[in-house]
């Protein structure tokens, strides 16, 4: 395909301070191993993904949602996109179904007619997942428990924990009966005193899925996906001016993209009808 | 293959300690088995394993497997793969002290391993040669041992009220000191805050050389005030004095003037006090400083004999400093002359003829001996006497 385009531009979300400061490192990085970029920050992935697909820019930095709604937009126009790139941290992600240490619950089957928690409406790791985790499970939601949504910045896909940690705090408060959270936050909130060390426990895990990647849309020349690809990967832990940027990212290895992890993401959007078949969007209160 | 056993405890509770006590154990790239029984630990190790870099075997079923293997990664090798170690923390080592401090070594303890990619510290006195003195450890190590306590060393009870006179003169004295002591307070602090961190034996001694002037100007404060008085005169010519040593921004040099040739003659100063004072108050106040400010003397004078070793053209640089110095003050008064009235007055003891020829004589002797003990310090860092004798003349007249 020939490039619409004459600067390569990448879209992110600007979900914390941060994100300038990581784009702009790696925006100066790669100017250096000699492919110019532009970077373009949105407020949310809704609009991240529609200019992804209309080709305003040709690389999206995306959560596994922003993924999955790209890949039903480019279905339904016959078009293609790819996971191009991957944390290491981002493969293979858990969600963990939390309760207090002294709980009466010992398997899922305990929670029902009880109140459980989960983050954003649109966060994968504490909603999504977590719903569909349940669904397959025999547990729906209205149905089977009451579901307490504690939504934070919506659009944001669930990257801002604030959703997360409110929920495990309500948890731990007794105001509810678990709460969901993905394993690595289940560490941070033990480290920063919201989950006082021993006085919680994991009731349940969700399957493995993948979090976020590199996404090439469909105006993306071959060869700039090429180069791009290899400049991200050959970004080294040990180069002490790369690794600051890694820390931030929250990465030590980038690895090649794959869409292999995003099936229990896919059925969920499909089953709690987040967006149709195209891609459009059907939660009726999502405000992004 | 080792195995670590995390028990009951989960990944909430420290859990990551233990298997990483056991991945030190063994060098990257080999494995370690870890097992546990805390609910869906196997999650948590997942989760740790990722963020540190470490592979996790995730066979098939392996959420309810009593044990897994854990691959060691190189991302904390990665880390300290080109860090710096910044000298030795004992001075006395070889090489233990850097002769140039590197800027990214930051504010590592001295013998740290560095990561690389700090930030540079902009630290304008990080060449050993400026500033270092094989014995700042040693003096250091004095100063804390002669620390005094103002409240518990000094009997504040002990001062019968001497006749109005005198006490002015002690008042007018002691506001003098207080002005010098500021002086004496802001030129270390100020170099202090500019000096690399390397260079601790130094740094600690110049902090609790700002720490005895404080405690000076404390203890000057509260002898003006121990009858009732506020501080006397303060004039141009003495704040102009001092004015110029603030402005020296060479470590040496102001070291020199301040340390070796004001601080100098301030222990003289001291000395004639604590001979002359009427009270035992004011003796003890100037016994306990005197002491201090020897010391600030030798470590001035440590310095110097380390850089002319090395340096020996510097002796020009600080006769050049002496006279420029009475250059520029040539145009002031000098010592205020209610200064040296008062050190009369103190040294007489009472406004009567005799009295006042004694303390005129007193005061001419501490002239001499402040003029002398510049003169044994400048003949000690190597001046040929005749050029000593002459510097040690031009010094300000208002002693510091």
């Amino acid at each position: 395909m020939t490039a619409s385009y004459t600067t390569l531009k990448m879209g992110a979300v600007a979900y914390a301070p941060k994100v300038i400061t990581i784009w702009e490192g790696f925006k100066a990085h790669f100017i250096e191993q000699g492919l110019y970029f532009d970077y373009v920050l949105y407020s949310n992935y809704e609009s991240l993904t529609e200019a992804l697909m209309d080709g305003t820019v040709q690389l999206a930095w995306n959560s596994p949602l922003a993924f999955v709604r790209a890949e039903l937009m480019a279905r339904a126009a016959g078009q293609q996109v790819r996971s191009i790139a991957m944390r290491d941290t981002d493969m293979d992600v858990q969600s963990l179904l939390v309760v207090r240490a002294d709980s009466p619950a010992q398997a899922l089957a305990d929670l029902r007619g009880q109140t459980l928690g989960f983050g954003a409406i649109d966060s994968p790791q504490a909603t999504l997942i977590p719903l569909d985790h349940l669904r397959q499970h025999g547990l729906l939601a209205g149905q089977d428990f009451q579901p307490r949504r504690f939504d934070v910045l919506g659009g944001k896909h669930g990257d801002h924990i604030g959703g997360e940690r409110l929920a495990a705090k309500a948890m731990v408060a007794g105001e509810i009966a678990a709460s969901w959270m993905v394993a690595k936050n289940y560490l941070a909130f033990a480290a920063e005193g919201t989950l006082p060390a021993g006085t919680t426990r994991v009731l349940d895990t969700s399957q493995p899925f993948d979090h976020c990647n590199m996404t090439a849309g469909p105006s993306i020349s071959a060869a700039d996906a090429a180069r791009f690809t290899e400049i991200l990967l050959a970004m080294s832990w040990d180069d002490p001016l790369i690794r600051p940027l890694l820390e931030l990212e929250g990465l030590k290895v980038w690895h090649p993209g794959r869409a292999s992890g995003y099936e229990p993401l896919s059925r969920a959007v499909r089953d709690e009808r987040f967006y149709d078949e195209a891609g459009r969007i059907l939660a009726a209160d999502y405000r992004y | 293959m080792p195995l670590v056993d995390l028990g009951r405890l989960g990944f909430d509770a420290g859990a990551h300690l233990l298997v990483k006590h056991g991945l030190a154990a063994v060098a990257v790239g080999e494995s370690i088995r870890v097992s546990g029984q805390a609910p869906g630990w196997q999650a948590q190790l997942a989760a740790w394993c990722q963020a540190q870099g470490h592979a996790l075997q995730t066979p098939t079923g392996w959420l309810r497997q009593p044990a897994l293997l854990v691959r060691r990664g190189s991302a904390q090798a990665g880390r300290w793969r080109h860090a710096a170690v910044a000298g030795h923390s004992d001075a006395s080592q070889p090489g233990a002290v850097a002769a140039q401090a590197d800027p990214a070594w930051g504010l590592a303890a001295r013998g740290a391993a560095v990561e690389a990619g700090a930030p540079a510290f902009a630290f304008r006195l990080q060449d050993k040669a400026e500033f270092w003195s094989d014995q700042a450890g040693d003096l250091y190590a004095q100063a804390v041992a002669a620390q005094w306590n103002a409240d518990t060393d000094i009997d504040w009870d002990q001062a019968p009220e001497p006749p109005a006179v005198i006490e002015d003169a002690i008042v007018q004295v002691m506001t003098y000191m207080v002005e010098n002591e500021n002086a004496a307070l802001i030129v270390p602090a100020r170099f202090l805050g500019e000096l690399h961190p390397h260079y601790r034996e130094l740094q600690a001694a110049l902090a609790i050389q700002v720490a005895d002037e404080a405690r000076h100007i404390d203890v000057f404060t509260r002898r003006i005030r121990r009858h009732g008085r506020e501080p006397a005169l303060s004039t141009a010519g003495g704040q102009a004095s001092l004015h110029s040593l603030l402005a020296e921004k060479d470590f040496s040099v102001a070291g020199f003037l301040l340390s070796v040739l004001g601080e100098g003659s301030f222990v003289n100063l001291l000395q004639f006090l604590q001979t002359y004072a009427p009270d035992p108050l004011t003796r003890q106040i100037c016994r306990l400083a005197a002491r201090d400010e020897a010391r600030h003397v030798a470590l001035g004078m440590s310095h110097l004999l380390h850089r002319l070793k090395q340096e020996p053209d510097f002796r020009h640089r600080l006769a050049q400093a002496v006279e420029a110095r009475h250059d520029a003050l040539a145009g002031t008064s000098g010592l205020n002359e209610e200064v040296f009235d008062a050190l009369i007055l103190v040294g007489a003891g009472a406004m009567s003829a005799d009295a006042l020829a004694l303390g005129s004589q007193g005061v001419q002797q501490l002239m001499q001996d402040m003029a002398d003990g510049r003169y044994t310090k400048l003949v000690r860092l190597g001046f040929e006497r005749g050029h000593a004798q002459e510097l040690a003349s031009l010094h300000t007249r208002n002693f510091m």
